[in-house]
C-alpha cells in the first residue's frame, strides 16, 4: 500500500508498540501481561510496518528470519528451565536473584521466570511474523 | 528431580533447536544424529537406573504430585523410552541418505527431534493432561513431517490424518474434563486411588470409553483406522517409518496404561469391547493388506493387524496376556520400522513400491532380501524370531482361559500375515523386474548409511528371538507392575512404601 500518511501513522505506532511489548513483557510477573501478549504486541508492531512498507522493508529491519527467532526463543525457554538442575531443583523451578536486598526491602527481584518469559516472547514474536510474512508475500 | 527422567526429554528439544538454526548448512544432519545417538545413552542410563531402584518419579518445578507435572517412569515407561531412542536414532541415520536437501531446508531435522520428543513425553509423563500436551507436541510436528513435500496425495493424506486425530483430541479433552470433575485429580497416581472411590460407576464408564475411543483413533483400532492407510504411504520412507513404528503405538500404551491401572472397575464391559475390538483389528487388518499391491500399503494394513494383538493382550487381563503385549509392543516397533526403511531401499532400486511393477531383488541383492526375511517373518511369526514370542505368549494367554475362537482368529490372521508377506517376497524379490532391470545395491549412492540402521534392527529382532528369556522375564516384571500399581502410586505421591 502506497500511502503517505500510513506510513508517516505506521513508524510513530511501531515504536510506541515495540515499548509497550517490552512493558508488557516486564510487568507481566504479577500483573496481566507477559511474555505471550508481549510477543503479540510487537509483532503487531512488525505487521503495521510490512502493511505500510512492505515485507521486504519489514524483513530488514527485523534484522533476522522470524523463524530463527522463534527457535533461539525455544532455546532460551529451555535454557530457563534446565538452570535450576545447577542448583539440584527440578527441571523449570525458578531461582531467584534478589539484587540489593536488606532486611525490610526484597530489593530487585529476578528471576529465570522472567528468561523464561522473554524467550516466549521470542517465540511468539518469531512464529507469527513466520506466518504472516508468508501470507503477505504469496498474495 | 534426576537427571535421568529427564535428559531424554531435554535432548531432543535441544537438538531440534540446534538442527533448525542450522538448517542451511549440511551439518543440521549430523546434529540430528549426534542428538538421536545422545538420547539413545540417556535412555539406556535410565533404563539401568529403573531395573536397579524400581519405579523413578519426579516433579516439574517441585509442585508435588498431584497438583504438579509428574515424570514418571516404571519399566513399561523405561523400555518405551529406551525402543523410542533406539529406532529414533536408527531413522536418524537412514534420514541421512534419504532425506532431500529441499526438506532439509524446510527443517526437516527440528521436526524430527520434536516428534521424538512428543513420543517420549507421552511414554514418561505421569498426569492425564500433560498426556494430551505431549499427543498435540507429537501431532503438530507429525503434520509437519507428512506434508513436507506439499504434493496433492501428502495434502490429502495429511489432511484425513489431521481431521481424525482432532476428533479424537476432543474426545479425550472431554474425558479428561469428565474425569476431573469426577474425582478432582488428572495424576495417574492419584487417579488410580480415587477412581475406586467414585459412587457412580455408570459415568465412569462413559468416560472410559471416551478414552478408550480418543486412543483408539490414535492407535488405528477398528473401526477408527482409516486414516493410517490413507496416510502412511505419502511421506519420505524415513518419516513414514518412524511413524509406523512409533505413533500407533503411543495409542496403546496409553489404552495399556488407562485400562490397567485407572480403568479397572468395569471389565465385564470395557475390556469385553476391547476383546471385539482387538479380533476385529486383528481380521480387517489382514484383509486389507491382502487386498493391496503396494510395498507400503501392505505394511500400513499389517500395522493394524498387529495392533490387534496388542489390544488382545491388554483385554484378556490375565498376567501372561499384559506380559505378551508388552512384549508385542517392543517386538513390533523394532520390526516394523525395519521393514518401512527396506521398503525405502527397495524403492530406491527398483524405481516403486508398487509390488507388480518391481522384482528381481533377490537375484541381484541377495543381501537385501536376506536383510527383508528376518522382520518379514518374524511380524509374521516364524520361530525362532520376535515375532514368534510375541504371538505365542498372546496365544498362550488365550488358550489358559479358554477363549478357543479367539487363539484361532490370532492364529488364523498370522497365516494370513504371511500370505501377504509372501506377496511381497514373490513380487518385489523372486520375479524379474517387468522392465528387465537388474537393480544392484553396489551401484546405490549412500548404501551405507541406508544399510546400517536396516542390518542393526534386524540383528536386534534375532537377539530378541534366539535370547527371549530376558526379554519375557523383563515384561512379567513391567506387567506386574502394571496389574498392582501401589509402587507407583507409592513413588508418586510420596508416602512410605
Amino acid at each position: 500500500m502506497n500511502s503517505v500518511i500510513l506510513i508517516a501513522g505506521a513508524r510513530l505506532q511501531v515504536v510506541l508498540l515495540l515499548v509497550f511489548s517490552a512493558y508488557m513483557l516486564l510487568r507481566g510477573h504479577n500483573a496481566p501481561g507477559g511474555g505471550f501478549i508481549g510477543g503479540l504486541i510487537a509483532a503487531t508492531g512488525f505487521v503495521v510496518y510490512a502493511i505500510a512498507c512492505g515485507t521486504k522493508d519489514a524483513r530488514a529491519a527485523l534484522r533476522f528470519d522470524p523463524a530463527n527467532i522463534a527457535a533461539v526463543g525455544l532455546g532460551v525457554a529451555l535454557l530457563a528451565g534446565i538452570v535450576a538442575i545447577l542448583w539440584g531443583d527440578a527441571l523449570f523451578t525458578g531461582q531467584w536473584l534478589f539484587i540489593g536486598e536488606t532486611e525490610t526491602d526484597k530489593g530487585l527481584p529476578l528471576s529465570t521466570i522472567l528468561v523464561f518469559d522473554i524467550g516466549v516472547y521470542l517465540v511468539v514474536l518469531g512464529a507469527v511474523l513466520s506466518i504472516v510474512f508468508a501470507l503477505e508475500e504469496t498474495s | 528431580m534426576s537427571w535421568y527422567l529427564t535428559l531424554p526429554l531435554v535432548i531432543p528439544f535441544v537438538t531440534a533447536i540446534i538442527a533448525f538454526l542450522l538448517r542451511n548448512s549440511p551439518s543440521g544432519r549430523w546434529v540430528s544424529v549426534a542428538g538421536s545417538a545422545a538420547a539413545l545413552v540417556a535412555a539406556i542410563a535410565l533404563m539401568r537406573v529403573v531395573l536397579d531402584q524400581g519405579v523413578l518419579a519426579g516433579q516439574m518445578g517441585q509442585w508435588a504430585a498431584p497438583f504438579g507435572i509428574t515424570l514418571v517412569a516404571d519399566l513399561l515407561s523405561a523400555v518405551m523410552v529406551l525402543i523410542t531412542a533406539i529406532t529414533g536414532l536408527a531413522v536418524a541415520i537412514y534420514a541421512l541418505g534419504d532425506i532431500e536437501e529441499r526438506h532439509e531446508k524446510l527443517g526437516y531435522h527440528a521436526l524430527y527431534q520434536i516428534l521424538l520428543a512428543g513420543v517420549t513425553g507421552a511414554f514418561l509423563t505421569g498426569d492425564l493432561f500433560n498426556l494430551y500436551v505431549w499427543f498435540e507436541v507429537m501431532l503438530i510436528a507429525s503434520f509437519g513431517l507428512l506434508v513436507l513435500n506439499g504434493d496433492k496425495e501428502q495434502i490429502d493424506g495429511g489432511v484425513k490424518y489431521v481431521a481424525l486425530n482432532l476428533i479424537s483430541t476432543i474426545l479425550f479433552l472431554t474425558g479428561i474434563g469428565l474425569l476431573y470433575g469426577m474425582t478432582g485429580t488428572l495424576n495417574f497416581a492419584d487417579l488410580a486411588v480415587k477412581v475406586d472411590q467414585v459412587e457412580n460407576e455408570a459415568l465412569l464408564t462413559v468416560v472410559a470409553m471416551l478414552f478408550m475411543v480418543a486412543f483408539g483413533v490414535k492407535a488405528a483400532v477398528f473401526p477408527l483406522f482409516f486414516w493410517l492407510p490413507a496416510a502412511y504411504h505419502t511421506p519420505s520412507f524415513s518419516v513414514s517409518a518412524v511413524f509406523a513404528g512409533l505413533l500407533t503405538k503411543v495409542g496403546v500404551y496409553a489404552l495399556i496404561r488407562m485400562f490397567t491401572m485407572i480403568f479397572d472397575h468395569d471389565m465385564a464391559y470395557t475390556h469385553t469391547i476391547l476383546l471385539w475390538v482387538a479380533c476385529f483389528t486383528m481380521v480387517t487388518g489382514v484383509l486389507g493388506a491382502a487386498a493391496q499391491s503396494d510395498f507400503r500399503k501392505i505394511l500400513s494394513f499389517h500395522i493394524i493387524s498387529q495392533i490387534g494383538y496388542m489390544i488382545l493382550g491388554l483385554a484378556l487381563m490375565t498376567p501372561l496376556a499384559i506380559v505378551g503385549a508388552v512384549f508385542y509392543l517392543v517386538h513390533h516397533i523394532i520390526v516394523k520400522a525395519n521393514l518401512f526403511l527396506i521398503a525405502g531401499i527397495a524403492k530406491r532400486l527398483t524405481g516403486s513400491t508398487e509390488v507388480f511393477q518391481i522384482g528381481g531383488l533377490y537375484k541381484s541383492n541377495p543381501l537385501l532380501a536376506v536383510l527383508f526375511l528376518i522382520p518379514a517373518f518374524s511380524l509374521a511369526g516364524f520361530p525362532p524370531l520376535s515375532g514368534f514370542w510375541a504371538k505365542y505368549i498372546i496365544v498362550k494367554a488365550t488358550l489358559d482361559i479358554e477363549m478357543w475362537f479367539v487363539a484361532f482368529i490370532a492364529l488364523a490372521v498370522g497365516l494370513m500375515t504371511i500370505y501377504s508377506m509372501t506377496k511381497i517376497w514373490a513380487e518385489a524379490f523372486w520375479k524379474d523386474h517387468p522392465d528387465g532391470r537388474e537393480p544392484a545395491l553396489a551401484k546405490l549412492p549412500n548404501r551405507g548409511v541406508l544399510l546400517i540402521p536396516v542390518a542393526a534392527l534386524a540383528i536386534l529382532t534375532m537377539v530378541i528371538g534366539l535370547m527371549p528369556e530376558p526379554f519375557v522375564v523383563f515384561a512379567e516384571r513391567a506387567a506386574d507392575q502394571l496389574l498392582d500399581p501401589t509402587a507407583y502410586i507409592n513413588v508418586v505421591l510420596g508416602e512410605a512404601p
